[in-house]
């Protein structure tokens, strides 16, 4: 509960530059709208047009949370929760495909670290490439990723998915390899001193070991994800989804749809790394390693 | 006695390092019978550690000749012949400390019903009956360590390496562990290869002191101990226990000297 007056201090300061930009941003738009209908504006007046201009520059928060209500809470009243004007049905496509990308992706980066770790030839081939892949613009790749998946007749939501893969397995791979080498020099001698094998110093001491490792990853990991997702929709707006609501609101000049889309992506991202630290939480504590 | 478990012959260890080679062990002899208490003592860079390293096959000697129950330390190791006590109690943090003590007889293939007869068994035998729910971090060092301890006796190996196992600890925990680690040995009739760098945890413990000496590591003087096996703490006091640490002390001194 102490960290409710810092958290509030800073959503004040947020909100605070937040209108004071809206004011300087959208001043421009009110000052000619006025000198085109002649009259002079007072600044008060100056600031109460920029809060309420239909395509602002930047819109207001007031603006931004009417829009979320409308397309969310409103719409859920009216029993309307899935229509395709609802940020809801959007941020639904939007959470499936990332928490496909995200499975895989997760997986992928295991099965790598898991070769990396146990086998030279690969820690010293694959590491290189993977970090090569990271290096590409996700925006220039997703288009041809969803060019070829398309020629190849594969379902679109696996074509999104797979770009969400392609972000969210790195931190995994990279998390994951730092993991399973944190046993150190004592705990492997050990494991030699029983002669266990490869496999049981893997599933005994290795794999348990990784575990903190794991779940730092994997809330970088989900957050990546979301963000191949919203990308990947850019090139498939046919379907919808938040990033789409975010090119249809740029095709018509609609700040202020674009900015809820904004929002509920962030929103949407919070909650899963949220979700991801709850498990965390509940899974270090029932193996004892609790901090 | 001709039942030797541990016997090395010239046996030396060199690593090749970036200043050039290093000689950590150079033309060991010695033989460990069956049953016997051998303590290892010297200072740092003697090669004590890499003494027992290399009978647990954790080293590979580049010269000479070491046995280990009358085979190569390697085979020992594979048909388990020893259990090995590190520095740091090594428990795995989200085990309890029986499924600490568990984990070598899971990886050796003990039936579930022998797992937790041992595990009882040697909970015991270390005055830690009652703690198995417990994890490790709620119990004191000298705790965690007698645990560890627990774990390298729960499978049937007859020989016990030990490498400053009491080293982080404080005096008097130590002196209680000692005390705890004669008892445990009349009762096991283990034989135990003792690193330290105690001179009178040495005496008071080992039936036979090893004293080494740096720079090559060499043996210095090797000490029969005349001790009587039933060895309260007052023993501490006696000339005889006196005697022998002056000797101790001479061997290594006589090592530093010329090295």
């Amino acid at each position: 509960m102490r960290n409710i007056l810092p958290v509030l201090t800073v959503v004040l300061a947020v909100f605070a530059l937040w209108y004071g930009g809206a004011v300087m941003l959208n001043k421009n738009w009110a000052y000619d709208k006025a000198e085109r209908a002649g009259v002079e504006l007072s600044f008060g007046e100056m600031v109460r047009d920029t809060m309420t201009q239909e395509k602002p520059r930047l819109p207001p928060p007031h603006q931004v949370g009417a829009e979320l209500w409308k397309t969310t809470g409103a719409m859920v009243q009216r029993g309307r929760a899935f229509s395709k004007r609802s940020l809801i049905y959007h941020g639904w496509i939007t959470l499936s495909s990332t928490m496909l990308g995200f499975v895989f992706g997760t997986g992928l980066g295991i099965l790598l670290a898991i070769g990396i770790v146990h086998n030279r030839a690969m820690d010293k081939s694959v590491m290189p490439w993977i970090i090569a892949s990271q290096t590409i613009p996700i925006l220039a790749i997703a288009p041809m990723i969803v060019v070829v998946l398309a020629s190849a007749q594969v379902d679109d939501l696996i074509a999104k998915g797979v770009i969400s893969m392609y972000l969210s397995f790195f931190p995994v791979v990279v998390g994951m390899v730092k993991g399973l080498r944190s046993p150190d020099h004592m705990q492997m001698d050990q494991m030699r001193t029983w002669n266990a094998s490869r496999g049981q110093t893997f599933w005994k001491l290795r794999l348990p070991a990784s575990a903190p490792y794991l779940f730092a990853s994997l809330k970088v990991g989900i957050a990546a994800s979301l963000i191949g997702a919203v990308v990947a929709e850019l090139s498939l707006s046919q379907d919808g989804g938040l990033g789409a609501r975010m090119l249809v609101g740029s095709y018509y000049g609609q700040t202020v749809q674009i900015w809820s889309a904004l929002i509920a992506a962030a929103t949407l991202a919070a909650l899963m790394v949220a979700s991801i630290g709850l498990v965390q939480r509940v899974t270090l504590k029932r193996m004892g390693m609790a901090q | 006695m001709n039942d030797t478990v541990i016997s090395a012959k010239n046996l030396s260890l060199t690593f090749e390092t970036n200043d050039g080679p290093v000689h950590a062990l150079k033309d060991i002899n010695l033989d460990i019978a069956k049953g016997e208490f051998v303590s290892f003592i010297g200072p740092s860079g003697c090669g004590k550690t890499t003494f027992l390293r290399c009978m647990a096959d954790l080293e590979t000697p580049t010269g000479g000749e070491i046995t280990v129950n009358g085979v190569t330390p390697r085979e020992a190791r594979k048909s388990r012949a020893y259990g090995y006590v590190f520095q740091a109690a090594g428990l795995y943090p989200w085990r309890t400390i029986g499924g600490n003590i568990r984990l070598p007889l899971e990886i050796m293939g003990y039936s579930k019903e022998d797992q937790a007869k041992r595990v009882q068994q040697v909970l015991e035998l270390v005055e830690l009956d009652g703690f198995d729910r417990k994890f490790p971090w709620q119990l004191s060092g000298g705790m965690q360590q007698r645990a560890s301890i627990a774990r390298a006796l729960a499978f049937d190996a007859d020989i016990l390496l030990m490498d400053e196992p009491f080293g982080a600890l404080d005096e008097i925990v130590r002196d209680h562990l000692n005390e705890q680690l004669l008892a445990l040995w009349a009762r096991t009739e283990k034989t135990i290869g003792f690193v330290t760098h105690s001179i009178p945890e040495a005496v008071y413990l080992s039936t036979k002191i090893v004293v080494m000496s740096p720079r090559p590591g060499r043996i210095a003087d090797v000490i029969e101990s005349t001790l009587p096996k039933e060895r309260p703490l007052e023993i501490r006091d006696t000339p005889e226990f006196i005697e022998i640490a002056h000797r101790v002390r001479d061997g290594l001194r006589e090592g530093h000297a010329d090295g």
